[in-house]
């Protein structure tokens, strides 16, 4: 085991980063104009980074498996963007933005990156304004905020219920207009399958073009992964379908070291699973518990005959309902943090209270919002959402309490990155939510969209040039060396390997099977022997996926099965991984609720003695890992635990 | 409930053709593309090839999902992606007919999947501000007027899917490029380059080979997003200004 040095620079914390940029490395215009950099990911951060890089005289490739880049899956977040503008004279500051953020994570973040984020928070706003994004307006033209869970300022900017889709048009934009210029090489339905490491240096990929199967080698002076986090490996979650760690993980087997992949964000408010035919989770923003009520009935025969449709949620009154969030937590109630919100979720339900067919609900009702403020204002705060919920479940929620139940939503867990975001291969760079960086265990509401932007536009252009600075002699990268054979030869091998099985089971078969495993051993609440019979079905699985599954067609087509069997790959061995990591990890902290670490009042026990690190682990082959730490050192903050009652 | 689809099927084996299949037990819950799943699963388990069709996000946004249904692009339901629409808006015994977004710009690459890949273009040629980053003032340096930013908002909300192409006889892409256009000529930040804009962009949309718009107004209709007309209207008016106008730029 190594300790890990995550170069950050001297000084006080509120210092670094200006000092650090006044220092650091810079490549002149001439030299930029040759060195290549690969990008791969369009999202927040993966697009913005493109633009910038190509705006800053870069040659940038990006690519992505989406016919355009404007589908990264950061168009799909709803609420909102932290900055610390201040705006609202509230006393928010880029400190309080800085503490907040620290303490959400349940102190299992780096300080320095925090500050740095809460730092460039504010130059996101003014970037997406001058590029024409719609944010919310107050009558004085100024522009609106909202207040998000775990604050107590107003710091979130938001677009209506479409924050994450206005940001990623405008970062799309930019990103279109350096496509026009010929600054960017946009390769769309390209997945990469390989990172490529030429004397140690990441140096390239290997991408398929999914229209036509080729398997086609691209080379630069750097990489860069903006390639979005994993919580697919649960099957159901609130991501995108097509959202994966294929990406990443690559870059994990070939010496990327994977930090804190148990972290995993279970957010409160989804409409649940209606069926064994449900493909993916619809999430309902946070914002709703602002006038929700959360219940579920008292007694157990209640919930039965509810479940049986005997009864209706309108038959209970008031005394025959359990308010549980507002009794538990009496000072936050309703809006304890998301984890809080969703284990007590779970408790009730596991007690045989839960509602809706499959017992796996709660309610969220409105009724008494609706009647203290009527049900014009309720519309306008979240017809749109109401309006969703109604499509999906046939359901009035303005009549009718909505179900919930919570879903995997983000994973803060993702490759280790230096100050830098360089992770332990050099020239391989990872932003977004494929890094581990900024969130701890536990990530606040509209802040995923900041960080996103933050790598992307703010920092990546800067550090980058620590690396690259190093590289202005180095020619261009010839796709035509061992190195870049011996990863296509691995490649092919595994896509001819998958065809090969011919097995009887489908791609997705397995991959519902891996979820079930994930989400019972290693979600919302794990224990040391669940997390070893999770690890050893997972195991069972992988052999049986290599033995049995059934991928039509062939690699030299369209062939979206085989896109899903190789990301479905990588997901079996991923699994086994969060498992081990969370096995490792003796505390509970935010996303990660060991259940022998609790307080008699079932409240997460967390133990900054021994495990105030960040977990970082080196791949040793399919199912073997070695475990590195990086000391977490807390300078500026003292830790304490959180408490919401 | 027991269905009979007629699927479009192109590509591979099949030159161009619609295909029969049925599917059993599907509940009124399951969303459009989930039967679709199960229909797939079935294919897959008599080793057939499934049935290649676009999604992504399945919430409605990512405007991935892209199918004509019945022959209404998204299916019958207004205001309603493929993703978001459900089987409850189906009867027991049904024939469907699902066929690709069919444009001479969206040329079909398998099945219900076909190339969007000018739409982007589109955007390339002007749909965007010209600033770099770190080039930004204070944000609330400009003020803008609620209901301004509030209408730049409506026309930003379109999500790109074709939609507006696929039910246009004419297969414009008016709606589309007239978004984009309107969102930026609202907002004062995207207000300087208007004129060039509304050119380079309908410039890109003719050599894409889309129609003309002969007013039918059918995008509207079939726009997932609700995405009005009006946007067209002052399409014309930036493009004509750009052409005649005291501020002409050719």
């Amino acid at each position: 085991m190594t300790k890990l040095d995550a170069k950050v620079p001297k000084g006080a914390l509120s210092d670094k980063w200006q000092q650090y940029k006044g220092t650091m490395k810079l490549v002149a215009p001439n030299n930029k104009r040759r060195i290549e950099v690969i990008v791969v990911g369009t999202g927040l951060a993966g697009g913005a980074c493109a633009a910038t890089l190509a705006e800053l005289g870069y040659k940038v490739k990006v690519f992505t498996f989406h016919d355009s880049p404007r589908r990264a899956h950061s168009i799909a977040a709803q609420g909102g963007i932290n900055a610390a503008k201040n705006y609202q004279n509230d006393g928010d500051s880029v400190y309080r933005l800085f503490y907040d953020t620290i303490k959400g994570g349940d102190y299992r973040s780096r300080e320095s990156n925090v500050h740095r984020l809460a730092e460039v928070s504010t130059n996101i706003i003014d970037q997406c304004v001058a590029q024409g994004v719609p944010f919310a307006r107050e009558y004085g033209g100024l522009l609106a905020n909202r207040s998000f869970g775990g604050v107590q300022v107003s710091r979130t900017f938001y677009a209506r219920g479409q924050t994450g889709q206005q940001l990623l048009l405008g970062a799309y934009q930019a990103l279109s207009r350096q496509i026009a210029n010929g600054n960017v090489t946009l390769y769309n339905r390209h997945e990469m399958l390989d990172l490529v490491k030429v004397d140690g240096k990441a140096r390239g990929i290997i991408a398929r073009n999914l229209l036509t199967g080729e398997i086609e080698r691209h080379a630069a002076h750097c990489v860069v992964l903006g390639t979005g986090g994993y919580g697919n490996v649960f099957y159901l979650s609130t991501n995108a379908m097509n959202s994966n760690t294929s990406a990443a993980w690559r870059a994990h087997r070939k010496g990327a070291f994977m930090a804190n992949p148990c972290y995993t964000q279970i957010h409160p408010t989804c409409i649940p699973v209606s069926g064994h035919y449900q493909s993916k989770l619809t999430l309902m923003s946070e914002s709703l518990r602002n006038d929700g009520r959360v219940w579920v009935p008292k007694s157990k025969a209640d919930s039965d005959a509810i479940r049986k449709g005997e009864k209706s949620p309108l038959d209970l009154s008031e005394d025959q309902r359990d308010y549980y969030l507002e009794r538990i937590y009496p000072s936050f109630g309703n809006l304890v943090p998301r984890d809080v919100a969703s284990r007590a979720a779970k408790y009730v339900c596991d007690e045989g209270r839960g509602v809706s067919k499959t017992g796996l609900a709660v309610y969220l009702d409105f009724s008494d919002a609706i009647n203290r403020l009527g049900e014009d204002t309720i519309s306008a705060r979240y017809g749109n959402l109401f309006e969703i919920y109604e499509k999906i479940t046939g359901e009035n929620p303005y009549k009718r309490p909505m179900r919930i139940y919570p879903a995997v939503h983000y994973t803060m867990g993702g490759l280790w990155v230096d100050y830098n975001l360089q992770t332990t291969v050099p020239g391989c760079f990872a932003l977004g939510e494929a890094n581990f960086s900024d969130h701890g265990a536990n990530r606040l509401g509209a802040s995923a969209l900041m960080q996103g932007l933050a790598d992307g536009y703010f920092v990546i252009p800067y550090t980058i040039g620590q690396f690259l600075a190093d590289e202005i002699r180095t020619p261009n990268i010839s796709t035509d060396q061992g190195a870049f054979a011996e990863a296509e030869t691995e490649v092919r091998g595994r896509i001819e390997k998958l065809l090969a099985i011919k097995g009887n089971q489908s791609v997705e078969s397995f991959h519902r099977r891996l979820g079930q495993y994930m989400w019972d051993y290693c979600g919302m609440s794990r224990s040391a022997e669940g997390l070893e019979k999770g690890i050893k079905l997972i195991r069972e699985l992988r052999d049986e996926f290599y033995k049995d599954v059934f991928v039509p067609g062939s690699n030299e087509e369209y062939n979206p099965e085989l896109e899903k069997a190789l990301r479905v790959a990588d997901f079996l061995e991923l699994g086994e991984l969060m498992c081990k990591d969370a096995l490792n990890r003796n505390e509970s902290c935010g996303g990660h609720f060991r259940e022998e670490y609790q307080t008699e009042e079932g409240e997460a026990t967390r133990n900054d003695e021994d495990f105030a690190y960040v977990a970082a682990w080196e791949s040793k082959g399919m199912g073997e890992s070695e475990l590195h730490k990086e000391d977490l050192v807390f300078e500026n903050v003292e830790l304490k635990t959180r408490s919401y009652k | 409930m027991r269905l009979t689809l007629k699927v479009w099927r192109e590509g591979g084996k099949y030159v161009g053709q619609f295909v029969d299949y049925k599917v059993d037990n599907i509940s009124t819950d399951m969303s459009f593309l989930e039967m679709l799943d199960v229909l797939n699963e079935q294919l897959i388990q008599e080793k057939e090839t499934p049935i290649a069709f676009e999604h992504d996000c399945r919430e409605g946004i990512c405007g991935t999902c892209s199918m004509v249904i019945n022959g209404q692009p998204h299916g019958p339901m207004k205001s309603t992606t493929t993703c978001q629409l459900h089987m409850r808006s189906f009867n027991d015994g049904d024939v469907i007919y699902i066929e690709p977004f069919r444009a001479k710009a969206f040329p079909v690459i398998r099945d219900l999947v076909v190339n969007r890949d000018s739409f982007d273009r589109i955007i390339q040629a002007g749909g965007y501000v010209s600033v770099n980053t770190g080039q930004a003032q204070d944000a609330n340096a400009i003020p803008i007027e609620k209901d301004t930013s509030s209408q730049a908002f409506d026309a930003a909300t379109c999500i790109g899917c074709g939609a507006c192409v696929a039910a246009c006889p004419n297969a414009s892409a008016m709606l589309f490029t007239s978004a984009k256009v309107s969102h930026l000529a609202t907002m004062p930040q995207g207000k300087v380059e208007a004129r060039k804009r509304a050119q380079s962009m309908v410039k890109q949309m003719d050599a894409e080979g889309f129609g003309k718009c002969s007013n039918v107004t059918a995008c509207e209709a079939e726009c997932p997003k609700g995405i009005s007309v009006t946007n067209i209207a002052k399409l014309n008016r930036e493009y004509m200004g750009s052409v005649f106008g005291s501020d002409k730029v050719m």
